[in-house]
């Protein structure tokens, strides 16, 4: 039986090329608009903070990334002083700010339920920021319908109505234009898209992403959504157990995850453990998994250690076992199941005692179907450097 | 198919009738002990009095001519104050109380039990009760005097602010309950969100918190304004024969002075005074959501 080598083995080769961007592309710049440094914080017993330090620059799109508990929600919320730090200290254009209230702090935030206030007009939601900030009423009106406008909602049709009368997607929209009429610093985005539907939240993503570069605003948006994550942001911190896990872009994120929660939370991945037991010319040779293959040298690495690595499922090629490239890492198993996901084929190999999953792409089902069936020997190959050494949680 | 079925099918294919099937026990009800004895003080209230108590046939506008008799303007004038006054003190006194509870955590339920809590005796004992602290042996007089602030012990029994302190108490829950309802239901984010736009704690409080909990406002102040307006036991225990109400008028019309035409007729009086009051209470309220930009 031959198994044609499936997916085309140069791809992800040439993405993992680009060189990885630098932690911070703005960590030149004089200051950060937002910094925490060593913050903590406490609800009784539960510690939602512990010791978070980060910065955000001017202008980035920093998302806070997570699954429910982490402490994201927390951190915003410290940014926003709705909550005071019990240890640490959160800056906002390098002035400590920890006891200063959110009316005092120079900052904008749309809610994850928008929190529009029922009983005024859109127009009176809007324009309730530059009463307080004590704006002119003759400048109000005109900075209203500009909010307005750069929300894409029509002043006209909808500066009278109330919000019972909009739909999510338009409350949503004034949402932003209420915190985006301010000019704030700062704008704070607590899952602010959660509520829509799959379409408009993708059409919501783009335009929060052109808002953030044409306005030149500082976005600090918490999510759960890595979708959401990466398609949108400058930077990620992934957060987990009230600490930052990660920081970094979403290409550092995705393809250099530096433990096994962030590789698992971003994104699909195998993992591969085994332990080292020597050299190798480019890096460590691990034997486990019921075979022995190669991983880039990693600082937390010695002979005789337990080594744990992520592969992502577009890393690995399915090839018959005969055909393995020379000089590229292989494990052999069975074909389980070949699940069709349209632009993607995933095939789940059996390997010793787990499941892995390989991503293939799909040429067309149709004209060049895939010729791997369930029950097929195969092996899987990747390269020695196309994996990431996880370091423990 | 069975009969019980057929009942459901019928209802369902009239839902219109199904409503009124829900309606009609209560409503017999209310028809005839509500619209019913209603509509008989109304004839009463036109009817000449006879020697008895009774009335005679006929028809005559005296009863309600009587009420343009100075002594009746007093009293319809007092019951209306007092009414006002009650209602605005049990605004201030109670939209505090109904704050705190609707913010507290742990003790809201101890604390909206304890605002029920006089429910559980009846009104009658409990303006006594007031006797007991007010009279010029009573409890205030006694501390005073006993701690030497005051010489001679003050007559507070039998005087307006009496009478005022009286239906304050007595309706101060009815204030309590339905402002708490509607602040209870205020979305803690609304305030939060006002805070991130700048508005310090006043502006916080008259801008969002009461607009928002003004449905309770309202019913809070239909619940204290009515009752207050016909109340006549607080103001005949506490206020004696010169602080008399409209609710006294009426209570002695019926009972000792046995002029059930005139007493009809001061129902309808207050009755009208009710609806004149709540529906200038509305506008002024709906014109105040107009103009509040």
């Amino acid at each position: 039986m031959m198994v044609e080598s499936a997916g085309s083995g140069g791809q992800h080769g040439r993405l993992r090329s680009v060189p990885p961007v630098p932690e911070s592309a703005a960590s030149g710049a004089p200051r950060p608009v937002v910094e925490f440094r060593n913050v903590s914080k406490k609800f009784g017993d539960y510690t939602a903070c512990d010791r978070v330090s980060f910065h955000v620059a001017k202008g980035e799109f920093f998302s806070l990334l997570g699954p429910s508990g982490c402490g994201k929600t927390t951190t915003l919320r410290l940014i926003a002083g709705f909550e005071e730090p019990d240890g640490g200290e959160v800056l906002i254009d390098g002035e400590v700010v920890n006891r200063k209230r959110p009316y005092e702090r120079n900052l904008a935030m749309v809610f994850q339920n928008y929190a529009l206030f029922p009983h005024l007009s859109i127009e009176q939601n809007i324009s309730f920021g530059l009463e307080m900030k004590r704006t002119p009423k003759t400048e109000r009106a005109g900075r209203v319908e500009k909010a307005l406008q750069m929300v894409q909602l029509d002043p006209s049709q909808y500066a009278r109505r109330r919000p019972a009368q909009l739909s999510g997607g338009q409350r949503q929209r004034v949402a932003l234009a209420r915190a985006l009429v301010l000019e704030p610093s700062v704008l704070l985005l607590d899952e602010p898209l959660g509520a829509l539907d799959l379409r408009l939240r993708k059409e919501m993503q783009l335009e929060l992403r052109h808002l953030n570069k044409q306005l030149g605003t500082t976005f600090i948006f918490v999510t759960h959504d890595q979708e959401e994550a990466l398609t949108m942001s400058d930077r990620i911190a992934v957060m987990s157990n009230a600490g930052i896990a990660q920081i970094g872009t979403p290409a550092e994120i995705y393809e250099c995850p530096r433990t096994p929660f962030v590789a698992r939370f971003i994104g699909e991945t195998n993992f591969f453990e085994g332990r080292c037991t020597g050299r190798h010319a480019s890096g460590w040779i691990i034997e486990g998994e019921g075979s022995r293959y190669v991983v880039p040298a990693h600082p937390q690495i010695a002979e005789g250690k337990q080594v744990r690595i992520a592969v992502r499922p577009e890393w690995l090629d399915v090839v018959a076992p005969a055909d393995v490239p020379a000089g590229e890492n292989h494990l052999l198993g069975h074909v389980l199941e070949v699940i069709y996901l349209g632009e993607t084929l995933h095939v789940l190999v059996r390997v010793a005692d787990k499941t892995v999953s390989i991503a293939v792409r799909n040429e067309g089902q149709l004209t060049r179907p895939l010729s791997i069936k369930p029950r097929d020997a195969v092996a899987l190959a990747w390269k020695a450097e196309d994996c990431q050494v996880l370091e423990d949680d | 198919m069975s009969l019980r079925r057929r009942v459901l099918l019928w209802f369902h294919d009239h839902p219109w009738l199904e409503a009124w099937a829900l309606l009609a026990p209560g409503l017999t009800w209310l028809v005839i002990f509500f619209v019913a004895p209603l509509l008989l003080m109304f004839g009463y209230s036109f009817m000449p009095r006879d020697a008895y108590g009774g009335v005679e046939s006929g028809f005559t506008l005296e009863h309600y001519a009587r009420f343009f008799d100075p002594l009746y303007i007093t009293i319809v004038g007092r019951s209306v104050v007092y009414a006002v006054v009650c209602t605005v003190l049990c605004l201030l006194l109670g939209y505090p109380v109904a704050y705190a509870i609707a913010r507290a955590q742990r003790w809201r339920n101890a604390l909206l039990f304890l605002v029920t809590l006089p429910f559980w005796t009846s009104f009658l004992v409990r303006i006594f009760s007031m006797i007991f602290l007010l009279r010029e042996s009573g409890l205030i007089n006694s501390i005073l005097v006993g701690s030497g602030l005051i010489e001679e012990a003050i007559s507070m029994l039998y005087t307006s602010p009496a009478v005022l302190v009286g239906l304050i108490y007595g309706f101060l829950p009815f204030m309590v309950l339905p402002v708490y309802a509607s602040l209870e239901k205020l979305d803690r984010s609304l305030l939060e969100a006002a805070e991130v736009l700048g508005a310090r704690p006043a502006a916080r409080f008259f801008r969002i918190t009461l607009p928002l909990s003004k449905p309770g406002v309202v019913a809070g102040s239909m619940l204290v304004f009515i009752p207050a307006l016909g109340s006549f036991l607080t103001s005949d225990l506490l206020g004696g024969a010169k602080e008399i109400l409209i609710g006294n008028l009426v209570q002695n019309q019926f009972t000792t002075a046995r002029n059930w035409p005139f007493g009809s007729a001061a129902s309808f009086v207050m009755m009208t005074l009710v609806l004149v009051a709540v529906s200038l209470y509305l506008r002024v309220r709906d014109a105040g959501e107009q103009m509040s930009r």
